[in-house]
C-alpha cells in the first residue's frame, strides 16, 4: 500500500494531467515512493500501477529505463560519482578507489552500517567541475578531492545534511 | 490519391500510407522485423530503411508516410547499403546457436540474414548474455539472448489481447524482453506472440525441439473450439500433429488463434484415447471387431425399438461434432422413428423451439463486429467463450464504440466498458425490460404486444441508472449490435432474453445475433439435430429417462446442463452407446464404446456463427481403429437397413444438408412468445462460467493448457457480503451441494459479482458431482 503521503503527493501531481491520462504521473509517483523508502520495490511498483490504473510492467519500464530509481536498498545515503570521460580525465578513478577503500565496499554495495551506498553513473553535464559526484541524487559535489570527500563524508556520518551548493564550489 | 514512384514504377496510391503499405501495394518487399501489419508502429528494428530522393538519409519505411512526387529506392545501392548495416548491428549481439534454435528453418532473421549478412563478423568482443525468463506453460523464453528487440510481442499484448504482461524492461545494451516479477503470460491470445516473434527467443513450449519446419506436412483445417471456427493450418510429422498454427482468414480470425485453438492439438493422442471398439460383457469391458460391435449395436437397438418403442431411444451429440456427423445422427435416429435428438446439452430452457424462424446466428459477419460503434451484450463471459470476438470487439472499442454489458459477473474483459449491469441472474429478463422502458421512454417507439406487459411492469418499478445508462448508450449509436452469450443462451429465461434483446434490437435498429457457443452450434440447426414437435430436446431426454441412447462425443458429467440428471439417466438406460474418441466417464454407464475420430483425422464442416460453411480434410491417418463418425454412422444406417445412407464421402452428406441458399435459414427472429414476469428465487443462485479450457473433450486432455491459470481448479466465488454472511473468508474450504450432489471447493471473495449469487464452474471434474448451471445452490463451511 502506498502511504498516505504518497498518496497526497500524487494526487497534487495528477493535477497537472487530464483525467484520462493518470499515466503520466508515473516518474512523479515513483520518485515519492523512492524519497520515502529510499529505494523503489516491485510491491511498490504494482502499488504505483494499481493507483494510476496502468499495466505493472510498464511501470517496470519505467523504474527500470532511468539510472536514478533505486531497485534495490542503496543506503541511507547513495553516492554516485560520474565515469564519464571528463571526470576519468580528471581522476574520477582515483576518486572512485577513494571512496572505495574509506568505506570499505565496492560499487552497487552498502556499506554494514547501512549508511552508504555507491554506485557509478554515466556524465551529470558540469564537466567543468570534474570530478564529481552527488548524494542522494539531489547534491551535486564538485572538484572531488579526498580532503573534500572527508568533509563530506564525516558531516553526513554525523546525521548532518548538505546544504544547496554546499560542496558544489570552484 | 497520390502519385509516387517506387524502384522506377509511378504508381497512384491512397494518402495516409506508409511506404511500406505502397511498396505491399505495388507487390515490393522490403525486409523487415518489428513493422507488423496489425499492430502499431515501433520503427526499431531500422532493417527497412529505403532511399527517398531529397531526403537527407535513410528513411524507415514502416514510419515514413508517402507524399506527393515522392521518389523511393528500395533496392538502390544505398538503401542495399543501409539495410546490410543494419543486419551486421542486429547480428552483433545475436548468438550464432541457429543448429540448436528451434526457429531455425522458419526464422525471419535468418532469412534475411541470407540476404542481407556478411559472410563473416567483424566483431570480436563479447555478445551480450541475457537470461531466460519464466513465461508459463504455453511460452517458452529460455534464449532471450536471441532477442532483437522488435517489441511485437510487447505491442500484441497492448493492442490486441488488451493487456500487457510482457515489456522492455532496462535500457540501452541491458533492455531484456520480460514480464513483471517473473509473473507467468496468462492471456488466452498468448501463443500469438510465438508467432510473432522474428527469432527463437520465444517459441513454442509444446513443440519445443519436436521437428524441424521442413520435416512438417501442412493441412488445412478449422477449429472445433468455439464458435467462430478460426482457420488453422495443422503440423503433422510422422502421422501425428505437432503443432497448429493459424491460417491467415481477414473475415474470420485474421492472422490470430486463440491459445485454445493453438494447443489443444495435445489432447488429440491423449492416454485416454479409444481406438478399439469396446463391449461391455459381463460387466467387463472388451475389445471386439468393428463388425461385432456394429451389430450388436444394430441389434440392440431393433430390440429397443420392438419392446419399448422408437420414442424410448434418444441420440445427443455436441455441438463441436462435425455437420456431417449431426446431421448423419439426427438421420439415423429418425429412420428408426425417433424423434429425440439434440445438440444443445448445456441449453436448458427450449421455449423457443417451434418459435424461431430459422436457425439462430450471430446476426452479421463476424467483420462487421469490427465497425459497430455500440454493443449490447447479454450474458458472455466474452473474453474466455469467444477470445477472438473478444479482440474484434476491444477493436472497435478503441476506434470508439461502446460497450454495453449485462451479465451476472464483472470478469475484465480487457477493454473499456461504458456501462455494465451486473445482476444475479433471475434478474436479467428484469434488467432488459428496464432497458426497454427506457428506449421507449426516449424514442416513443411502440412495443409489440409480447414484451408491453413487462415493460411497462418495469417502468412501474421504476428504471434503474443501469438501464438508463444502456438504453442511452444504444440509443445514440449508428452501428448497433446486440448480442446473447453462452450464458444467455444457457440461461433458464433464455427464450425470454432471447424476444426481450429482439426487442431491443428492434428499438435501436441494431443488428441481433447469438455468439455460437459451439463450432457447429448454427450447423446442427442446419442439419436439422434439433428435436422435431413430437420430439424430446436434451434435458427433457435426460428428465425422462430413455431406454436407450446414442451419445456423440458427448461427456455427460461434463457436457451436460445438469450432470446429476444425465448420469442418473444414463446410468438407469438399458443402452448407452458411445461414439467417443476417448475412454473417459461412460465408462461406468455404457454399453458399448464406439471409437471414432476427432476433427484431425477426418473430413468434415463446420458452420460457424457468421453462418459460414467451412469444410476440411483429415490431416493424418486415424488413430488405431478409430474411424470417422460420418462413417460409423453411415455403416449403422446400413446394418439397420435405413434408405439414404449410401454417401460415398462426406462432401456428399454436405451438399445434402446445405443444399439451397445457406442464409435464408439463418433467422433469429422469435415470435408468438409472450415475455412474463420471471420468477424471483430464494437463496444463493448459481451462476456457472465453462471455464476455456474445459469446454470440449480435445481441450479438457491438452496438457499444456491444463497447466495455465485459466485451467486452474474451480473456486466458489463470492461477493465480500455474502461471504461475511456465511461466516467465511477467502480460501475456505467449503462444501458446496446441489440436490443430491456436493463438492468440496475453496472459497474466494470476488466483489465483481452481484448479492445472492456463488460462481461455480461447469464443464469441470471438480464440479462434476453438482446438478444443473443455474439454480438455487448452498455453500457451507466445510
Amino acid at each position: 500500500m502506498l502511504s498516505e503521503q504518497v498518496q497526497a503527493k500524487i494526487e497534487h501531481e495528477l493535477k497537472k494531467y487530464p483525467a484520462d491520462q493518470k499515466q503520466s504521473a508515473v516518474m512523479a509517483a515513483l520518485r515519492f515512493v523512492q524519497d520515502e523508502k529510499g529505494w523503489i520495490s516491485s510491491d511498490d511498483m504494482a502499488d504505483v500501477a494499481i493507483y494510476l490504473g496502468m499495466p505493472k510492467m510498464a511501470v517496470y519500464e519505467v523504474a527500470t529505463f532511468y539510472h536514478m530509481y533505486k531497485l534495490q536498498p542503496m543506503g541511507q545515503h547513495t553516492l554516485t560519482v560520474c565515469t564519464n570521460l571528463s571526470c576519468q580525465l580528471m581522476g574520477s578513478n582515483e576518486t572512485l578507489d577513494y571512496i572505495k577503500s574509506k568505506l570499505g565496499i565496492g560499487l552497487n554495495e552498502v556499506t554494514a552500517d547501512g549508511k552508504f551506498g555507491l554506485r557509478e553513473a554515466e556524465c551529470m553535464g558540469a564537466c567543468i567541475d570534474a570530478p564529481l559526484m552527488t548524494v542522494n541524487n539531489r547534491r551535486l559535489c564538485a572538484r572531488l578531492t579526498p580532503e573534500k570527500i572527508d568533509r563530506i563524508l564525516t558531516k553526513l556520518s554525523a546525521g548532518g545534511e548538505l546544504a544547496s551548493g554546499e560542496e558544489n564550489v570552484r | 490519391m497520390i502519385n509516387i514512384e517506387i524502384d522506377g514504377r509511378k504508381v497512384e496510391v491512397e494518402n495516409g500510407l506508409t511506404v511500406m503499405d505502397a511498396a505491399h501495394h505495388v507487390g515490393l518487399h522490403i525486409p523487415h522485423f518489428c513493422y507488423h501489419k496489425k499492430l502499431s508502429i515501433a520503427a526499431s528494428c531500422r532493417m527497412c530503411l529505403v532511399q527517398v530522393e531529397k531526403a537527407p538519409k535513410p528513411l524507415p519505411a514502416c514510419a515514413t508516410p508517402v507524399v506527393e512526387g515522392m521518389r523511393i529506392h528500395t533496392n538502390s545501392d544505398y538503401a542495399v547499403t543501409a539495410q546490410k548495416s543494419v543486419m551486421e548491428f542486429l547480428l552483433i549481439n545475436h548468438p550464432l546457436d541457429c543448429p540448436i534454435c528451434d526457429q531455425g528453418g522458419e526464422c525471419e532473421l535468418q532469412d534475411v540474414a541470407m540476404g542481407y549478412g556478411g559472410m563473416t563478423s567483424r566483431f570480436n568482443e563479447a555478445k551480450h548474455v541475457v537470461a531466460g525468463k519464466p513465461m508459463g506453460a504455453l511460452i517458452s523464453a529460455e534464449e532471450m539472448s536471441r532477442c532483437i528487440h522488435c517489441t511485437r510481442c510487447v505491442r500484441f499484448g497492448q493492442e490486441i489481447a488488451g493487456v500487457m504482461e510482457i515489456g522492455m524492461a532496462f535500457r540501452g545494451e541491458h533492455s531484456a524482453i520480460m514480464t513483471f516479477v517473473q509473473n507467468t503470460v496468462d492471456s488466452e491470445l498468448s501463443g500469438n506472440m510465438i508467432d510473432l516473434c522474428p527469432v527463437g527467443a520465444l517459441t513454442s513450449k509444446p513443440f519445443r525441439y519436436k521437428a524441424r519446419s521442413w520435416e512438417l506436412s501442412r493441412r488445412r483445417s478449422v477449429s472445433p473450439h468455439d464458435g467462430l471456427c478460426s482457420n488453422l493450418a495443422i503440423h503433422t510429422k510422422a502421422d501425428r500433429v505437432v503443432r497448429v498454427l493459424p491460417l491467415e482468414n481477414e473475415a474470420i480470425n485474421e492472422c490470430w488463434i486463440s491459445d485454445r485453438d493453438r494447443f489443444s492439438y495435445e489432447g488429440l493422442n491423449a492416454a485416454d484415447r479409444l481406438t478399439r471398439p469396446m463391449l461391455k460383457q459381463g460387466g467387463e469391458w472388451v475389445e471386439v471387431e468393428w463388425q461385432t460391435a456394429l451389430e450388436y449395436v444394430a441389434n440392440a437397438l431393433r430390440q429397443v425399438k420392438t419392446s419399448a418403442g422408437a420414442e424410448q431411444i434418444g441420440a445427443l451429440a455436441t455441438g463441436g461434432s462435425t455437420l456431417e456427423e449431426q446431421y448423419l445422427l439426427q438421420k439415423l435416429l429418425r429412420g428408426l422413428g425417433s424423434d429425440n435428438v439434440d445438440f444443445r446439452l448445456r441449453q436448458s430452457d427450449f421455449s423457443a423451439d417451434g418459435k424461431q424462424a430459422g436457425a439462430p446466428w450471430l446476426g452479421m459477419a463476424v467483420a462487421d463486429l469490427d465497425r459497430a460503434d455500440r454493443f449490447l451484450v447479454v450474458g458472455s463471459f466474452l473474453r474466455k467463450d469467444h477470445p477472438l470476438l473478444a479482440a474484434r470487439v476491444r477493436q472497435a472499442v478503441k476506434k470508439g464504440a461502446q460497450f454495453n454489458l449485462l451479465h451476472a459477473a464483472a470478469d475484465d474483459l480487457l477493454l473499456k466498458v461504458a456501462n455494465r449491469a451486473i445482476v444475479a441472474p433471475s434478474e436479467f429478463g428484469n434488467m432488459l425490460a428496464q432497458v426497454l422502458a427506457a428506449l421507449t421512454e426516449s424514442k416513443q417507439a411502440a412495443l409489440s404486444d409480447d414484451v408491453k406487459a413487462v415493460v411497462a411492469r418495469a417502468t412501474l418499478e421504476g428504471i434503474g441508472n443501469d438501464a438508463r445508462a444502456i438504453a442511452a448508450s444504444l440509443a445514440g449509436g449508428e452501428r448497433v449490435a446486440v448480442l446473447l452469450g453462452n450464458f444467455a443462451q444457457q440461461h433458464p429465461q433464455a427464450a425470454q432474453l432471447q424476444r426481450l434483446a429482439q426487442e431491443v434490437a428492434a428499438l435501436t435498429g441494431a443488428k441481433f445475433g447469438f455468439l455460437g457457443e459451439a463450432a457447429n452450434s448454427v450447423g446442427a440447426y442446419l442439419a436439422n439435430a434439433v428435436p422435431g414437435a413430437n420430439g424430446l430436446n436434451a434435458a427433457a431426454m435426460l428428465a425422462q429417462p430413455r431406454k436407450a441412447y446414442i451419445l456423440l462425443n458427448v461427456e455427460a458429467e461434463l457436457d451436460c446442463a445438469n450432470p446429476q440428471q444425465a448420469l442418473a439417466a444414463l446410468g438407469a438406460a438399458d443402452l448407452v452407446v458411445a461414439l467417443s474418441s476417448y475412454k473417459h466417464g461412460a465408462t461406468e454407464y455404457a454399453d458399448v464404446l464406439l471409437p471414432i475420430t476427432p476433427f484431425t483425422e477426418t473430413s468434415g464442416t463446420y458452420v460457424n456463427t457468421e453462418g459460414r460453411a467451412q469444410s476440411f480434410k483429415g490431416a493424418v491417418k486415424p488413430l488405431g481403429e478409430s474411424r470417422p463418425a460420418w462413417k460409423v454412422l453411415r455403416v449403422l444406417g446400413n446394418l439397420l437397413e435405413q434408405e439414404g445412407f449410401g454417401y460415398e464421402n462426406s462432401e456428399s452428406v454436405r451438399d445434402e444438408v446445405l443444399a439451397g441458399d445457406l442464409a435464408e435459414r439463418l433467422n433469429n427472429r422469435l415470435s408468438g412468445l409472450t415475455v412474463s414476469a420471471a420468477a424471483t428465487s430464494a437463496g444463493l443462485q448459481r451462476v456457472a462460467d465453462v471455464p476455456i479450457y474445459s469446454t470440449d473433450s480435445i481441450v479438457r486432455r491438452a496438457n499444456s493448457l491444463q497447466k495455465t491459470h485459466d485451467a486452474a481448479t474451480p473456486m466458489v466465488s463470492l461477493n465480500g457480503a455474502e461471504l461475511a454472511k456465511l461466516g467465511l473468508k477467502s480460501g475456505d474450504a467449503v462444501t458446496v451441494s446441489q440436490g443430491q450432489g456436493r463438492a468440496t471447493l475453496i472459497a474466494q471473495c470476488d466483489d465483481g459479482l452481484p448479492q445472492g449469487v456463488a460462481r461455480v464452474a461447469a464443464g469441470h471434474a471438480a464440479t462434476a458431482a453438482l446438478g444443473a448451471m443455474f439454480g438455487t445452490i448452498t455453500v457451507e463451511r466445510a
